[in-house]
């Protein structure tokens, strides 16, 4: 007890007599063998940001922003990230909800199933969409013939392929938050006639919010992000199926000066979405 | 007594009319632990579910509540048989033990949830969660959110939470248990006439013996998953039936047999007692009626002379309370200048001695 009351006492505000010990106490406590690869780390993750400001084109910047093929792919961009998002909220958090409060025979081996999308090379994802959602596929041909539904190659497709690789993410994300919330909130509600249901929709839902968003914003950063499975899945047609991945990539080929400006767009939509979600759940965590 | 078992005899099932009030038996089974009570109340009881930990309280209290499922037996409340309806379906109100809140709503929509679940609109259902908190002297904090509300306050929002959905149960587990002292003798009498005014059953779970004298009408004590010992609290108190309780109230608590003033213990000595009994029986006597020697006292009778050695001693509230082993286990108390004076430590040697008119025999 006492030791922890003196650095308690010594941390908090105490007017007319600073103390300092504390800081002190922190900066020696770093060892190299800590501190220089920590360094190092930090260099590598910033600099090649650095470096794409550093070579951006700035002179010509508002002519390769203005050209309309970039507004298209970047509204396809956000608009079917946020779709796939609202995709992985409407299914992910019922999924989420299953797996951390109902026991059934093999649930681990579903949870396990569930995060497969999350170490998969993308690329292979969108092979595995075709395959069950193509024109031929195993779903695909079925939605074919009967509702003459072809998926592949549309803006639908990309927002499927989004989905796929980006609802692991909100459902890891709110299935620890439910398994962190206290259940018996819901036995709570029950007591109070509250069905299983509403029990969820009026008390679980709003305790786990934070966790909630928390995994929207990992899954549609996932989503705006996704290259591999989208080129496969959805294919590379300016305007319908061309997000802004895959529209860097192809400028890259032909017009360096655009696939920076290009990514120059993307750097500036992630940074806006840190600062303005950091409030609400990175400083929480 | 008889004013129990004369409300149980209104409650026998199949008698004239729907019978009012609580009709249990509860079995549950969970592997290598069985609870199997039997409770019965009528409308304005208080009864204390009262135990050790682990002896399957609250697992009683969650299978009243249908939050555990019955093994076995019934659950009737009013004549209406519950053991298969959903909790959200059962007319009984909860005060979990912390409370619960939902810590995302205000006080009064807390109060509110019930009515609202109920099917009553939104503004119907506050206007009657106002009134709960008014009648709980919470109407200021009908606003705040639970992490703004004081112990004793948040307690108060859970009963009124519970009694908003108008239940013919209400369900107490340990609803002190999270107060520190001070509070919870403010709020343990202001329960007390919250149910005293509460016209159904209400069933408390407790291991503090002092919550349960004061709340209830009927102790129940569990121990083990089975029931021990029910009754008066003063009745209980005064006739402990296990070393449990003998503990809870404070008894040095004896079984033997008992032939007229003399009461033979299985492994010991003999108690004299005043009561003339036969059979077998319990002998009690309160700590403080122990009275210690360091020699062994001339002149006394040798009735309830025992030698003893200390065991153990320990601070109790002014006084100090020695447990001694040897001939009679017990435990005396004594002043603290008593203690200096017959230079007690453990290990020492003393002589206990206990008047036959301080001892109290019952029937086992």
């Amino acid at each position: 007890m006492t030791p922890l009351d003196k650095s308690g006492a010594a941390a908090g505000p105490r007017p007319g007599r600073p103390r300092r010990r504390p800081v002190r106490a922190g900066r020696r406590g770093v060892p190299l063998p800590l501190l220089v690869p920590g360094l190092v780390a930090l260099a590598f993750l910033l600099l090649p940001l650095l470096a794409l400001l550093v070579r951006a084109p700035w002179a010509t910047l508002p002519d390769q922003l203005t050209s309309s093929e970039v507004w298209a792919a970047l509204r396809l961009s956000l608009l079917s990230a946020t779709a796939a998002t609202a995709v992985s909220l409407v299914l992910g958090v019922p999924l989420a909800w299953l797996l951390a409060r109902t026991n059934f025979p093999g649930r681990g081996l579903v949870r396990a199933l569930v995060t497969l999308p999350l170490v998969l090379p993308p690329v292979v994802g969108g092979v595995a969409l075709l395959l069950a959602l193509g024109r031929n596929g195993v779903v695909g041909q079925l939605l074919d013939s009967w509702f003459g539904i072809t998926l592949p190659f549309t803006t639908t497709a990309v927002v499927i392929a989004e989905a796929f690789v980006a609802m692991p993410f909100l459902v890891i994300s709110v299935e620890g938050t439910l398994r962190a919330a206290d259940p018996r909130f819901e036995e709570a509600a029950t007591t109070l006639g509250a069905s299983r249901f509403t029990a969820f929709r009026r008390v679980t839902l709003p305790l786990i919010a934070p966790g909630i968003a928390a995994g929207s914003v990992l899954a549609w950063a996932r989503a705006l992000g996704e290259f591999g499975a989208t080129i496969t899945f959805a294919g590379n047609f300016p305007g319908r199926t061309q997000t802004m991945p895959l529209a860097v990539y192809l400028a890259l080929q032909n017009d360096p000066d655009a696939a920076i400006a290009l990514s120059l767009v993307l750097l500036a939509v992630s940074i806006t979405v840190l600062a303005a979600l950091r409030d609400r759940w990175l400083t929480g965590s | 007594m008889t004013d129990t078992n004369a409300r149980r005899a209104a409650l026998v099932p199949g008698s004239e009319g729907a019978a009012q009030g609580l009709d249990a038996h509860l079995v549950v089974d969970r592997g290598t632990f069985r609870l199997d009570v039997r409770l019965t109340a009528a409308p304005g009881d208080v009864v204390a579910l009262l135990g050790p930990n682990g002896a399957g309280k609250t697992t009683a209290l969650r299978a009243l509540a249908g939050l555990v499922p019955l093994s076995d037996g019934h659950l009737r409340l009013d004549g209406t048989a519950l053991e298969r309806t959903a909790p959200e379906a059962r007319p009984v109100g909860v005060v979990f033990q912390d409370y619960l809140l939902f810590p995302h709503l205000t006080a009064l929509d807390n109060v509110a949830f019930g009515p609202r679940c109920q099917g009553f609109s939104k503004a119907e259902a506050r206007e009657q969660a106002a009134g709960w908190l008014e009648r709980m002297g919470l109407a200021a904090h009908a606003g705040a959110k639970p992490r703004r509300l004081s112990g004793g306050q948040a307690q108060r929002v859970a009963v009124a939470r519970a009694l908003a959905t108008r239940p013919r149960l209400l369900l107490l587990d340990e609803p002190l248990a999270a107060l520190d002292a001070r509070t919870r003798l403010e709020v343990r009498a202001q329960l007390r006439r919250h149910l005293a005014e509460f016209e159904a059953v209400a069933v408390l779970v407790t291991h503090d013996p002092l919550d349960a004298m004061v709340l209830a009408d009927r102790l129940v004590v569990i121990e083990d998953g089975r029931i021990v010992q029910e009754g008066a609290p003063a009745d209980i108190a005064r006739h402990p039936r296990t070393d449990y309780i003998a503990q809870l109230v404070g008894l040095n608590l004896y079984r033997g047999e008992a032939d007229g003033h003399t009461v033979r213990l299985a492994a010991g000595p003999a108690i004299t007692t005043t009561e003339e009994l036969s059979g077998p029986v319990f002998v009690a006597f309160p700590p403080l009626a122990v009275t210690l020697f360091r020699d062994r006292p001339t002149g006394a009778s040798a009735r309830n002379l025992w030698r003893c050695e200390v065991s153990g001693l320990e601070t109790h509230g002014d006084q100090i309370r020695a447990d001694l082993t040897g001939e009679l286990p017990l435990a005396a108390d004594l002043t603290t200048a008593a203690a200096a004076e017959l230079e007690l430590a453990p290990g020492a040697a003393v002589w206990a001695t206990v008047k036959a008119t301080q001892t109290h025999a019952y029937p086992a």
